[in-house]
């Protein structure tokens, strides 16, 4: 029911994008031209009809004014600034490290915050701050790629379901609503539990189960688009199907799917450090945020520092890039934006 | 409304069989062979047939899908192979301490999530709405485990206020409980905030504006109504949520729940346990959406489909 909603208010703003269409192939060849201007001659006025409102608003026609407008919110600098510093620690986590991630110590386990352990010690006596510095690669890794890969799923399923419509279009919305009738988390526990817990593993746990999003998201943006005239124009010129999806659909529904992924990125953070503290993520020594809080507790008592740093780590990360995700649909849809 | 109800129903059959098929794959699509997981390595090889002849491996994989769901629908879950005993029985025994901590939490959630939901909406863009939303955001952002491990050790390791572990007693279920509330009130705060918005700005609203009735009359009577129609069919999804994390709660605070005995059963390779869990906490996240489902048509009588 939400999800439709939000369709819906995405659909709509689509008319005045249609505008950066005249840029496009169809105009190189006289002929085409002379069809095109045809179609688009009607769109024109549904252009402008549409537009006018966001166009006031100060809907973004260039990318400098887009960031200028995104950056304007203090949560998208916040947030951005926050999901940098960790790609740079994650990054340079070897030069910025006092301590390897697996340097054991006996002597000096579970050790309080120390100036020589800055966040104390685990119960191998490993640096905690090191630990997280590198848990920051797992946490990046698998988000970003299972993310990544979601995408790509769910773009590629959404584009066939809604841009052919008929029979493929109901097995995969099926397939879809399958999918995502059943919790994220079970789900992946499911994939981890049949191919046995290993961080690719993971990876592959949380790109399976997350694609529903993008595809009922690019199946609805298809559909609303389908029919509009500059696809008609395109199709009526005989374009094989790869390039209009590729060349005029997808690039349509961008700014939808951007957003989508950016809102996926905190959710598979979450789930991936729920899964490493279940020991269904990161199997040690790796360090993930979520197997350091596992062990710490076991040893809650005695050491606090060892679950409570790597969990407001977790905290800030998730909450910077919500900050930036919600910044940036806020910016990318004008609708939402009054 | 009947009609509706039997199409939701209906929908159902390809759900469930999703959820089988996928529950049936775990084992057969497990790294090793179930054989010499139940059995072990050091034995004679016609021990070896005569087992993978009664689990009825040795037939076709689709047969064994059949005779799996035959079972399944008798309410033979097969047996723990850790345990030797019927895996229904280990079910039986912990699914109530799931559904009762899922139940009290997403009622905890709710009543904490409505309100504050409303009130935002109500006070767009005034303080009241900012903090709010920073609530909730930072609710979400928060993750459940963290959140909880945090409780306890503040509320049942220092200040001594609550039992450290069990589920015996309310006293014992307060902390588990706020732990998956709190965080999901948050997320169902924004919910509520966007549906209460959307219905505000519907035309029937501006109708009763303009008939000249009071703010509270517009409020209460037209749009709160109207707005938590959409937030029953949130209960639903809320509780598969709930249920769907069981396993992490119950980890942090050494729960004996169902997520639990899915996790473990996983380290312990024991499978038929592992399959038995997890289909049971899938039917119920389906059976919480199709309550919600239901609910929904019989309160917004413009459902007749």
């Amino acid at each position: 029911m939400r999800k439709e909603h939000a369709i819906n208010k995405y659909s709509q703003k689509k008319m005045y994008r249609v505008n950066g269409y005249t840029g496009g192939h169809v105009l190189k060849s006289p002929y085409a031209r002379g069809q095109a201007y045809q179609k688009l001659g009607q769109l024109e006025e549904i252009d402008v009809w549409d537009t006018k409102g966001d166009t006031e608003k100060g809907y973004t026609s260039t990318k400098w004014e887009f960031l200028r407008l995104l950056f304007k919110s203090k949560g998208a600098l916040f947030g951005s600034i926050i999901i940098l510093l960790f790609i740079l620690v994650a990054i340079l986590a070897p030069y910025i490290a006092p301590y390897s991630y697996d340097e054991v110590d006996l002597p000096n386990m579970l050790q309080p915050p120390s100036s020589s352990y800055p966040l104390g010690t685990d119960e191998l006596g490993r640096d905690i701050f090191s630990r997280i510095i590198y848990g920051a690669r797992v946490s990046l890794k698998v988000s970003m790629f299972s993310v990544g890969i979601s995408l790509i799923i769910g773009v590629v399923l959404g584009a066939i379901a809604g841009y052919f419509g008929g029979v493929v279009d109901y097995i995969i919305s099926g397939l879809t609503d399958i999918v995502w009738s059943f919790p994220v988390t079970l789900l992946a526990i499911a994939f981890v539990a049949t191919l046995g817990p290993s961080l690719t593993n993971l990876i592959l746990a949380l790109a399976l189960t997350g694609w529903t999003g993008f595809t009922r998201l690019v199946r609805g943006e298809f559909l609303a688009i389908r029919e509009k005239e500059f696809i008609m124009a395109a199709k009526a010129l005989g374009i094989p199907n790869g390039k209009i999806v590729f060349r005029h659909m997808i690039p349509n529904s961008l700014a939808p799917i951007i957003v989508l992924a950016t809102m996926e990125l905190p959710k598979a953070i979450i789930v991936e450090s729920s899964l490493s503290f279940l020991g269904l993520g990161a199997q040690p020594p790796t360090p993930s945020w979520g197997s350091i809080m596992s062990a710490g507790r076991s040893y809650i008592m005695e050491a606090p520092w060892i679950f409570l740093f790597p969990g407001l780590v977790i905290g800030i990360l998730v909450l910077a890039v919500n900050l930036f995700g919600d910044a940036l649909r806020d910016t990318l849809d004008p609708k939402l934006r009054n | 409304m009947t009609q509706y109800i039997i199409k939701k129903l209906l929908l159902m059959i390809p759900l469930l069989i999703g959820l089988t098929l996928i529950v049936f794959l775990i084992l057969h699509l497990a790294p090793g062979d179930p054989v010499d997981l139940m059995v072990g390595p050091n034995v004679t090889p016609e021990v070896y047939e005569n087992v993978r002849n009664k689990l009825g491996l040795d037939k076709p994989l689709y047969v064994q899908y059949f005779t799996f769901l035959k079972n399944v629908l008798r309410g033979d879950l097969g047996t723990s192979i850790l345990k030797n005993v019927p895996v229904k029985d280990l079910i039986a025994e912990r699914f109530p301490i799931t559904l009762k901590l899922g139940v009290l939490s997403l009622l905890v959630s709710f009543a904490i999530a409505i309100p504050i939901g409303i009130q935002a909406a109500k006070y767009r863009n005034t303080p009241v709405d900012y903090l709010s939303m920073t609530f909730a955001l930072v609710g979400i952002s928060i993750p459940t485990f963290g959140f909880g491990l945090t409780l306890l050790y503040i509320f049942a390791y220092k200040l001594r206020w609550f039992p450290v572990s069990g589920h015996d007693t309310l006293l014992h279920l307060v902390l588990p409980v706020f732990t998956v509330g709190l965080t999901d009130a948050a997320v169902t705060a924004r919910m509520v905030r966007s549906s209460m918005l959307e219905v505000m700005g519907e035309d029937y609203i501006r109708t009763a504006r303009s008939k000249g009735l009071s703010e509270k009359v517009v409020m209460n009577k037209h749009a709160l109504k109207n707005a938590l129609i959409s937030v029953i069919t949130l209960l639903g999804m809320r509780m598969g949520w709930i249920l769907g994390g069981s396993a992490i709660l119950e980890t942090v605070f050494s729960i004996p729940g169902l997520g639990r005995l899915m996790v473990d059963g996983i380290f312990s390779r024991d499978y038929p346990v592992v399959q038995g869990s997890m289909l049971v906490l899938g039917v119920s996240v389906l059976v919480g959406n199709l309550i919600a489902d239901i609910l929904y048509a019989l309160v917004d009588p413009r459902i007749k489909y």
